[in-house]
């Protein structure tokens, strides 16, 4: 039932982010964090997975209202719904380091605030897609792109707003000795994303043919 | 003329005397492996359980189809 494609990525995946604590583990501590800083390794790409997959079903989405392609539908349904998974890890990750970091698990800051509302903006599309009945595909479409047009002000808000969250240059001036780690985890996290994003993607058309086999079994 | 200050006695080794504190440094209050291993644990856990309702979403559109194909009259 699923594409060859979903078990060997999957297995991939899996593999990259079970062996990524050895190259975490090797890495060096950082001077004012220490070990909690550790948590960076996973907490980061679990964000740039999220933040592709909002890519992902903004772009579908778009290509959904200009082309009402069922196809791009079913792009926009899975990507939303990992949206919201790995989303999950980024928040639930973060404050777990906050509360080494900054003594507290959550802060009302500019990043912490911002990025919350995104997941909760992905959140309501499935909800939407879930419970909206028909016709519910445009208007998630919609809340889609807006999603989508808000990850720039979360990428950015740490540099443009005071925020206790680190800044977003953290990453382009990481010493070579932790990039191993985070390169390693980051492709882990990457390779997950496709093998899921295949398999949902699967379903969503499965069950768009059962429904469509349904009602012509009705004409009959 | 400035009046020299009178320099601060050194701090006994721990292993001489005890020294009380009011409040534990931030450093010793919150131990970090916990949290760390949490973390590591929450990545798993959710990949796990969504996974799992992936598969369980699965099994019920092939039983959908099953059902379907139930209902449909036979080839001829």
């Amino acid at each position: 039932m699923l594409n060859r494609l979903f078990v060997p990525a999957l297995v991939v995946g899996f593999a990259l982010v079970t062996t990524a604590p050895l190259l975490i583990a090797a890495a060096p501590f950082e001077a004012t964090m220490g070990l909690v800083q550790k948590i960076f390794y996973f907490h980061f790409p679990a964000w740039m997975v999220m933040f592709l997959a909002t890519a992902v079903c903004g772009l579908a989405s778009a290509h959904y209202l200009v082309t009402r392609s069922p196809a791009a539908d079913h792009t926009a349904v899975a990507a939303a719904e990992l949206a919201i998974v790995f989303g999950l890890i980024g928040l639930t990750t973060g404050p777990l380091w906050g509360r080494k970091a900054w003594g507290v698990y959550w802060q009302w800051d500019a990043r912490l605030t911002s990025a919350l509302v995104l997941w909760l903006i992905f959140v309501a599309h499935s909800l939407l897609r879930r419970f909206g009945g028909p016709g519910s595909e445009r208007l998630a479409a919609g809340v889609a792109l807006f999603g989508m047009a808000n990850v720039p002000f979360v990428y950015w808000s740490v540099n443009l707003w005071r925020t206790v969250h680190p800044k977003a240059s953290v990453v382009r001036t990481l010493d070579p000795s932790m990039r191993p780690a985070l390169y390693w985890s980051l492709v882990g996290f990457l390779v997950m994303f496709a093998a899921l994003m295949a398999a949902r993607m699967r379903l969503e058309a499965l069950r768009a043919s059962i429904d469509e086999a349904y009602l012509s079994a009705e004409d009959l | 003329m400035q009046a020299t200050q009178p320099a601060a006695p050194p701090r006994p080794a721990a292993q001489d005397e005890f020294v009380p504190i009011s409040q534990l440094p931030q450093t010793e209050q919150v131990p970090a492996a916990p949290l760390l291993i949490g973390a590591y644990a929450i990545v798993w856990i959710v990949l796990a359980v969504y996974l799992w309702t992936l598969w369980r979403r699965f099994a019920r559109a092939e039983q959908d189809l099953k059902t379907l194909a139930s209902r449909l009259p036979p080839a001829r």
